[in-house]
């Protein structure tokens, strides 16, 4: 007979303020081997736990039922506090009478109260049909891996890399650096954004302890948290990059013309290219998409010979790279290549993207005077299509009016009802960068509201104020294009309660953050879940703000939620803290929450091994006969093979058959 | 209406669990009608459970699990829908109304959905009446 005890939450009055606490413990305390039922103001505390572990010292109680919160957060404490007392820690469980309970019914007192007990007989039932089970601990292979090379990627690479941690760092494009190598400057202290970015780069690049894996993509993951294996794809360069010293000659002599992605294209770049000046690592690429197959060099075959010279025809790349880096007789695989590493834990820093100005019909987004923030950026950067100088893009004179316009896709529920958080101040800053150099320029910020909620940014905003920048309290309506590539603003200005119009040489619209589409691919292959707002969901919104749902997977930056530059450097250096935990335990726990086979009642059918989502069950002999067994480091305990064994010769661990019999039974007494 | 439907719940731990913790974060209200099982995957939900359920008189039972393509185990809420698929006839040929059964993919950001599902399947199963087996009339044996 299994001697439970029931310890009932007031929880302040979380609880008690809706559920009769009392009248539950009395409850508890007729239920079929409990033998003590306590109650007390919080659970948790050191004087509610103490209550726990004291019963359990004097022999009183070997089962531990707490009524109380979530078992999602508070089930670790309490068995650490019993295991503490000497009970094995799967000795406990939890009724969660709050969350799900007194917070949602506190419409109706005596309904709660009625569930509550429920939920406490129910608890109670699996309770006295509890086994004890020990974690086993598995070696960590101390290295990490880092997806996305932007300045979350690259503050979490260099804090790790400085712990000690040999660290991957992958980046899909050619070069490191991220969205904030593409801005100008940076709020609230006008950083130039290359001078404090580019040197974090090279300090990546050179690092002992980092491995850049740029122009490369993570194909496939597997594994658990100290031991994943992770398949990384080295994209086609058609450049040998281990002789490519990036001069940039290539480039130059390519004569197809393309979009420049970098400068968000406003201008081309060519199918030869190094993504950007500041690129780490500096090495050129080509886009085969684009690229002419000049002098008939396609990829793979061998030169014609001129007849009069004797020398092979090149095409102008191949003759400009003096480093004999490209080579296009070289029969490339198109697919890259494969690199497989293996690390004890991953951060993915994978960013963000900005809308695309087309969303948005109403503001005239087939007018080239119309660009986004992002573009702004590039127009007013000194790397940029204009190498800084401000024209307008239709005509490349200089405008005389510019718009900003907030909020565009962001708090609105036709698209994002999350706020971006960064454009009011990168408005604020392109407007103060503009207006200190060129202050006969007039320009027109429209916002629902100014949020500078960030250490220094109100006093940026008073300051954009004192300028003289005209800024208006109301949406814009819309735009409508005029002759000569001028712009009509509709706008409402809600300090006079009036609607205004005027002509605007250029239009800048503050398009919301949100999470690339590819994103949902990556999701996938490391089973990372998204929240309401469609970024990668954090373990807990405030105890968890780096951690995941996969023990071993942490967030950095953006990917997790709009956020500016300060936050997302704070983040990506939490996330190295947490990562490096394992790592630098050497060992990790792994829960004993996992299935195994009983070999003499197993059948031997292997309708259980292709149900496994991590294909941990093969066919071994036990007494001459085939029979299925689990790989215990490759099961994550998910039940599938449990559920539906036809001999029921798979025990789920923690989630048991006579367990959940004995909750159903409770639920439906 | 008098009538309190009993819901058998068994809730994923990944999903449609956070997601009932986070109606209770927002203080979504809806009726106490129903009780959680926690589960680590809506798979790990034998369709033996359900019709235990409500041989033992649970008016209704809810299964919840992730969207698809959402499973923390990648693939378990596939089994769960291939799984339930046949559940309902099974019901009916029992005796019971099918419309007694949900399978519901409610994420963990989905407070206010889990609530809401809640609220209209009390309601479904208030104008269905109590489980056959417990005196209810019109839909059992």
């Amino acid at each position: 007979m299994a001697k439970v005890g029931v310890y009932v939450c007031h929880c302040g009055s979380n609880i008690a303020g809706v559920i009769d606490v009392e009248a539950v413990r009395a409850f508890a305390e007729t239920l079929p081997e409990v033998v003590i039922a306590r109650k007390d103001l919080f659970m948790c505390s050191d004087s509610g736990q103490e209550m726990v572990k004291k019963d359990i010292r004097d022999g009183l109680v070997d089962r531990v039922v707490v009524a109380a919160c979530t078992p999602r957060t508070h089930e670790p404490i309490f068995r650490a506090a019993v295991e503490k007392a000497g009970l094995n820690k799967y000795l406990f469980e939890m009724a969660n009478i709050r969350d799900q309970g007194s917070w949602v019914h506190s419409h109706d007192h005596e309904g709660a109260t009625e569930k509550a007990k429920k939920v406490v007989a129910s608890a109670v039932g699996k309770a006295r049909n509890l086994e004890p089970l020990e974690d086993t601990f598995v070696p960590v292979t101390d290295a990490a891996l880092v997806i996305g090379g932007g300045i979350a990627g690259i503050n979490a690479s260099l804090a790790l890399a400085n712990m000690g941690h040999k660290t991957y760092l992958v980046e899909k494009q050619p070069s490191i650096g991220g969205v904030m190598a593409q801005l100008d400057k940076t709020f609230p202290s006008n950083d130039c954004s290359a001078c404090i970015l580019t040197p974090m780069m090279v300090e990546v690049n050179s690092h002992p302890n980092i491995e850049i894996l740029a122009y490369s993509e993570v194909e496939d993951v597997s594994g658990y948290i100290g031991n994943f294996q992770v398949k990384v794809r080295q994209k086609q360069a058609y450049v040998d990059w281990s002789r490519c010293t990036g001069c940039g000659d290539c480039t130059q002599k390519c004569p197809s013309k393309t979009p420049d992605g970098f400068n968000c294209n406003m201008s081309n770049r060519r199918a030869a290219y190094i993504m950007f000046p500041q690129a780490v690592p500096k090495k050129a690429v080509v886009d085969i998409e684009h690229c002419l197959n000049c002098a008939g060099r396609e990829i793979g075959t061998l030169p014609t010979i001129n007849e009069k010279t004797g020398r092979p025809i090149l095409a102008p790349c191949e003759r400009a790279c003096t480093a004999e880096a490209i080579n296009r007789s070289i029969a490339f695989n198109p697919q890259g290549a494969i690199k497989e590493i293996e690390v004890g834990a991953i951060i993915v820093a994978t960013g963000f993207q900005v809308m695309e100005k087309d969303w948005f019909k109403e503001m005239a987004p087939a007018s080239p005077n119309v660009v986004t923030a992002l573009q702004m950026e590039r127009i007013i950067s000194a790397t940029g299509p204009t190498e800084g100088k401000l024209l307008r893009p239709s005509d490349g004179e200089k405008p005389h009016t510019i718009t900003f316009v907030s909020c565009m896709g962001s708090r609105d529920e036709h698209f994002h009802n999350y706020c971006s958080r960064v454009c009011c101040m990168y408005m604020i800053k392109q407007a103060r960068l503009i207006k200190e150099k060129y202050p006969e320029i007039a320009i027109n910020m429209h916002f629902i509201d100014v949020r500078a909620g960030g250490k220094g940014y109100n006093e940026y905003y008073i300051n954009a104020r004192e300028l003289g920048i005209n800024f208006f309290r109301g949406k814009v309506g819309g735009m409508e294009m005029l002759p000569g590539e001028k712009l009509r603003v509709l706008a409402y200005d809600g300090d006079t309660a009036s609607n205004i119009e005027y002509e605007s040489d250029l239009v800048v619209l503050a398009t919301a953050i949100e999470l690339p589409k590819d994103a949902n691919v990556l999701a996938q292959k490391l089973g990372l879940q998204f929240c309401g707002s469609n970024f990668f969901r954090e373990l807990h919104p405030k105890l968890g703000p780096v951690e995941t749902a996969i023990e071993g997977v942490f967030l950095a930056g953006c990917c997790q939620g709009p956020k500016d530059i300060p936050n997302t450097v704070s983040q990506a250096k939490a996330a190295a803290a947490a990562a490096s935990a394992p790592l630098s335990q050497g060992k990790v726990r792994i829960e004993a929450v996992i299935s195994e086979i009983h070999p003499e009642v197993c059948s031997g059918c292997g309708i259980c091994i292709p149900l496994c989502p991590y294909h941990a069950i093969n066919m071994t002999t036990y007494a001459d006969r085939p029979r299925a067994q689990i790989e215990m480091s490759a099961c994550k305990g998910c039940g599938v093979c449990t559920s539906a064994c036809p001999s029921g010769a798979i025990v789920l661990h923690g989630y048991e058959e006579a367990q959940i019999f004995a909750q159903i039974e409770a639920l439906t007494a | 209406m008098s009538f309190t439907p009993n819901i058998v719940g068994f809730a994923c731990q990944w999903c449609t669990y956070a997601g009932a913790d986070l109606a209770g974060n927002l203080r979504a209200k809806y009726p106490p009608s129903i009780k959680l099982i926690k589960v680590p995957c809506s798979g790990r939900v034998e369709p033996e459970y359900i019709m235990e359920a409500f041989a033992n008189g649970a008016d209704g039972v809810l299964v919840g699990g992730c969207h698809f393509g959402d499973c923390h185990y990648k693939s378990g809420n596939y089994k769960t829908a291939n799984r339930m698929k046949i559940l309902g006839q099974l019901l009916e040929d029992s005796g019971f109304d099918r419309n007694r059964f949900r399978l519901e993919w409610i994420s963990g950001a989905e407070g206010y959905r889990f609530a809401e599902v809640v609220e209209e399947f009390t309601k479904d199963l208030q104008e269905m009446g109590p489980n056959p087996l417990k005196g209810g009339n019109g839909h059992g044996r």
